[in-house]
C-alpha cells in the first residue's frame, strides 16, 4: 500500500466511521456537552467582525461543495456559458476571502482578549488550525488553479463516488498537486476532530424551530385530558409528555 | 376553558427594606459556581435606577418581550423564526458582560503572605473569569440607595412620562426618594424566552408553571437572554448553556418556600397557587395596550367558582391543588383585594409575579430651616387619600412600572392601602378604648372599595402573617410523578437520579 492509498483510501473511512459513531454516542450519552460554546457574552465587538464572515462564508461555500459533489450536472450546466463560470468563480473566491478574513479576526480575538483566552481550550485551537488550513488551501486553489468549479467535478466526483460505493480508487487523486491534496486531507482532519470538538454544534442547526409553535409546555405526569400530546425527550430519560402550544401565533 | 395552575409569588414592596438577603440566599444555593458568578436569579434594585443588568427595561436596545403588530397579531420583538436562526452566529441584542459586571473576588491570600511593611496589607480585587486584577466599576447593586443620583436615577427608562416638574422635585436633595424592587424570573404565561429558543430547550412546566431550561437541549444560541424583557435568563460562559431562576422547584416539591422567599427578612414575599385559563393566553397577550393589564388580571380564575372547579377537574388538576388555590395568599391580594399588579405588563409575556406598590411619605419642603409638609394646615392626619400627587414616589413612576403608564390602577391600590392604614389607626390609636370607628371611617373604606372585614384581613395578612399564611404550597405528589417515569422495582437498589456526568464544559 502506498502512502497515497493510505491517505485517500483508508483514512476517509476511518474518519467517516469516527464522525458518525462518536457523534451518535456523544449525542446520546453526553448531550450536555453539545453547545455552540458562544463567547459573545465575554467579547462582542471583535466577534461581530469575525463570526459573521466566518460562519456565513464557510457554510455557503461548504454547501456549494456538496452540491458540486452530489449533483455535478448542475455545475456543468451552469458553467456552460463562460460569463456564468466567471461569476461563480468570483463569488466562490469572494466567499473564501470573506471566511479567511473572519477566521483571522477570530484567531486574533482569541489571543488578544483576556477573557476569551480564559475560555479557550486546546480543542478550540485545534479546530481553528484545521479550518484555517482548509480555508487557506481553498483560497489558494481558487487563485492558483483557476476554474475549479469546472475541472473539479471531473476530478473529484469520480473519487468521492468511489468512496461512497466502497470501491475506493485513490489513484484518481494521486497525480494532483499537493495543495489540492492538502485541501482534501484537511477536510478529513475536519471530520476526524468533528465529533470530539465544538464543531459538533453544526448538526444542531435548529431547523425544527420553524416547525414548532412558539410556546412549549411539558408535563411530568400523564394528564387525563388531551391538553398535551404524548411525546418522548431525547437521551436515556423516561418518557415525558410534551405539551401543545399555548399561543399559536 | 383549559385550567392550569401557576405557582406565583407576591412582593409587598411596602415592606421591602432592601437588605439583599434574598439575593444572597439564592446565590449561595444556585449560582455560586464558575460561569454563574455574575448571575443574580434574584436581585434587588433601587428605583428609580437602572437596575441589573444596566438599563434592562430599554427594549429599544435589548428587544425583549412581545409586540402587537398593526394587524393585531402577536410577534416577538427580537426576531421572526428565520431571523432567530440567522442571527445564531452573532446576536446584536445580547447584553455584554459590561452590562452586568466582571465578577470579582479579592486576593485574600495576600493578607497572609504579603511582606512585612509599614501599612496593613490589602486584598486587591481580581476577576473571577481571568484571575487578573480588575478595576471594579459596576456590580449587581452598584447603584444601591442612589435614588436621586444623576448617573442612575436619571437614566431609568421608567422615568419617561414623568413630568419635568416632578423630576425636578425628585432630584432635589431634600426630596430624594427611592424604593426597592426585588426581582426574580416572572415565570410568565407567554414567556418570550421559550418563544425565542431555536432549540426548543426552554419550556413551561404544566403542573406549576415554572419555566425551565433543559440543559441537555440548550445549544447556547443565546436568543433567550435577549428575548426575556426582564433579563432573567443568563448565559453560563463556561458550560455554554443558558440558566435561569427555577423558582426553587425542588424546594416547592417538598413543601418548602423558595430560598429567596424563605429567607426574606421583611417577610415581604407570599406564595400560592393561581389558576388561569390557558385558552385565553394568546388573546390576552395580543390585546391592545389599554386593555392589556385588565386582560391579564381577568385571566386569573376564581377557585371558588363551581364552573372553574369543574373545568379544573376536567383539566386534570387534583383536589389538593384546588384546596391550595382557595387558600392562596397571592389570590387574596391580587384578586380578592385587588392590591397587586405584575411588573411591566406591556411586555406582553403575562408575568406571574405580582407586586404591591409602595406607599411613600408626603412631599415636604424646607423653608427657613423648618420642614413644611405640603398639606393643608387643618389636616394633620397624614392622609393622602385625596392628594396622592403629594406622595413622594410619583404615581406616574409607579404606573410606568406596574400599569403601562395608567395612573388609575395605582391610585386605586394606594388609596386602598392608605384607607386600611387610617382605619387601623383610628381603631387602635384614636379609639383604642372601644376599638370602634366612626361612620366617616367606614365610608372612607367603602370609598376605596373595602369593608371592615376586608380591611381587617388585609391588615392581618400584611402585618401579622405566620409562615403558613405566607406560603401555601400544594401537594406536588412527586412520588406519583416519579412512579410514572421510573419503575420503582427496576430502579430498586440504584442510587441517585438526574445527570450521571458532572455538567462540565464540552469541547
Amino acid at each position: 500500500m502506498t502512502s497515497n492509498d493510505f491517505l485517500f483510501g483508508v483514512i476517509p473511512y476511518v474518519v467517516g466511521v469516527l464522525a458518525i459513531i462518536v457523534t451518535i454516542l456523544r449525542w446520546r450519552m453526553r448531550q450536555f456537552t453539545v453547545s455552540s460554546l458562544s463567547s459573545q457574552l465575554l467579547e462582542s465587538r471583535k466577534l461581530y467582525w469575525g463570526s459573521i464572515p466566518f460562519h456565513w462564508g464557510l457554510s455557503i461555500i461548504l454547501t456549494l461543495h456538496f452540491i458540486a459533489l452530489i449533483i455535478p450536472q448542475a455545475f456543468e450546466l451552469w458553467n456552460g456559458a463562460p460569463l456564468r463560470l466567471y461569476l461563480l468563480e468570483i463569488t466562490g473566491l469572494a466567499l473564501g476571502l470573506w471566511a479567511l478574513f473572519g477566521i483571522c479576526v477570530l484567531i486574533w480575538r482569541r489571543y488578544s482578549d483576556q477573557r476569551v483566552m480564559t475560555v479557550t481550550t486546546k480543542s478550540d485551537l485545534l479546530v481553528l488550525g484545521v479550518v484555517l488550513v482548509q480555508i487557506i488551501t481553498g483560497v489558494w486553489i481558487a487563485i492558483g488553479y483557476r476554474w475549479g468549479s469546472y475541472w473539479g467535478t471531473a476530478v473529484f466526483v469520480p473519487y468521492v463516488r468511489s468512496l461512497f460505493y466502497f470501491q475506493p480508487n485513490p489513484d484518481l487523486v494521486a497525480a494532483l498537486p499537493w495543495v489540492l491534496k492538502t485541501h482534501v486531507l484537511s477536510f478529513f482532519a475536519f471530520l476526524a476532530v468533528f465529533p470530539f470538538t465544538r464543531l459538533v454544534h453544526i448538526i444542531t442547526l435548529p431547523l425544527q424551530y420553524f416547525a414548532r409553535p412558539w410556546q412549549k409546555v411539558v408535563a411530568n405526569r400523564t394528564p387525563s385530558t388531551p391538553d398535551f400530546e404524548p411525546n418522548t425527550t431525547g437521551g436515556s430519560r423516561a418518557p415525558v409528555v410534551v405539551g401543545a402550544d399555548d399561543s399559536r401565533v | 376553558m383549559r385550567v392550569r395552575a401557576q405557582m406565583s409569588m407576591l412582593f409587598h414592596l411596602d415592606k421591602c427594606i432592601g437588605c439583599h438577603t434574598c439575593s444572597v440566599a439564592c446565590k449561595n444555593l444556585w449560582t455560586d459556581r464558575e460561569g454563574a458568578e455574575y448571575m443574580w436569579w434574584n436581585n434587588v434594585e433601587t428605583r428609580p435606577g437602572t437596575g441589573y443588568p444596566v438599563g434592562w427595561e430599554d427594549q429599544d436596545h435589548y428587544k425583549g418581550g412581545w409586540k402587537r403588530d398593526k394587524k393585531g397579531k402577536l410577534k416577538l420583538t427580537l426576531h421572526s423564526k428565520g431571523g432567530g436562526v440567522a442571527k445564531a452566529f452573532y446576536n446584536p441584542s445580547l447584553p455584554e458582560l459590561e452590562d452586568y459586571y466582571d465578577p470579582f473576588t479579592f486576593k485574600y491570600g495576600d493578607l497572609f503572605t504579603g511582606p512585612a511593611q509599614e501599612q496593613q496589607a490589602t486584598a486587591i480585587p481580581i476577576s473571577k473569569i481571568t484571575g487578573q486584577p480588575v478595576e471594579i466599576s459596576s456590580g449587581p447593586n452598584w447603584d444601591d440607595d442612589l435614588g436621586g443620583s444623576d448617573t442612575y436615577a436619571k437614566n431609568d427608562v421608567s422615568m419617561q412620562g414623568v413630568t419635568q416638574e416632578v423630576r425636578a422635585q425628585m432630584e432635589e436633595l431634600e426630596r430624594v426618594v427611592m424604593n426597592y424592587l426585588p426581582r426574580i424570573c416572572n415565570h410568565c404565561l407567554n414567556p418570550a424566552c421559550v418563544g425565542a429558543c431555536p432549540s426548543g430547550a426552554i419550556y413551561k412546566r404544566a403542573e406549576d408553571g415554572v419555566v425551565l431550561v433543559n440543559e441537555d437541549k440548550c445549544r447556547g444560541w443565546r436568543q433567550c437572554v435577549s428575548a426575556c424583557p426582564y433579563k432573567k435568563v443568563y448565559y453560563n460562559w463556561t458550560t455554554g448553556k443558558s440558566e435561569k431562576c427555577i423558582l426553587c422547584f425542588p424546594r416547592m416539591e417538598t413543601g418548602q418556600a423558595p430560598a429567596c422567599a424563605h429567607s426574606c427578612v421583611g417577610r415581604i414575599r407570599y406564595m400560592g397557587v393561581l389558576l388561569y385559563d390557558a385558552d385565553k393566553i394568546e388573546e390576552m397577550a395580543s390585546s391592545p395596550e389599554d386593555e392589556l393589564l385588565q386582560a391579564q388580571m381577568d385571566m386569573i380564575l376564581d377557585p371558588n367558582d363551581p364552573q372553574v372547579i369543574a373545568a379544573a377537574k376536567a383539566s386534570g388538576i387534583d383536589d389538593g391543588w384546588m384546596d391550595s388555590a382557595r387558600r392562596s395568599p397571592v389570590y387574596r391580594f391580587v384578586k380578592d383585594w385587588g392590591l397587586a399588579l405584575p411588573l411591566h405588563p406591556e411586555y406582553r409575556t403575562g408575568a406571574m409575579m405580582f407586586y404591591i406598590p409602595p406607599l411613600s411619605p408626603i412631599v415636604s419642603t424646607i423653608e427657613e430651616g423648618l420642614v413644611r409638609l405640603d398639606l393643608p394646615s387643618e389636616r394633620r392626619d397624614f392622609e393622602l387619600l385625596d392628594e396622592l400627587d403629594k406622595a413622594r414616589m410619583p404615581v406616574q413612576y409607579l404606573a410606568n412600572l406596574f400599569s403601562i403608564g395608567d395612573q388609575e390602577p395605582i391610585r386605586h391600590i394606594l388609596k386602598k392601602m392608605l384607607s386600611v392604614r387610617s382605619y387601623k389607626r383610628r381603631q387602635s390609636v384614636d379609639n383604642a378604648a372601644t376599638g370602634q370607628v366612626d361612620q366617616a371611617t367606614i365610608d372612607m373604606l367603602a370609598d376605596a372599595g373595602l369593608d371592615e372585614q376586608m380591611a381587617e384581613d388585609i391588615y392581618r395578612l400584611t402585618t401579622l402573617p405566620t409562615i403558613e399564611d405566607r406560603f401555601v404550597f400544594p401537594p406536588y405528589h412527586r412520588e406519583v410523578a416519579i412512579e410514572e417515569l421510573n419503575d420503582p422495582l427496576s430502579a430498586k437498589g440504584s442510587t441517585g437520579f438526574g445527570y450521571l456526568a458532572s455538567p462540565k464544559r464540552g469541547a
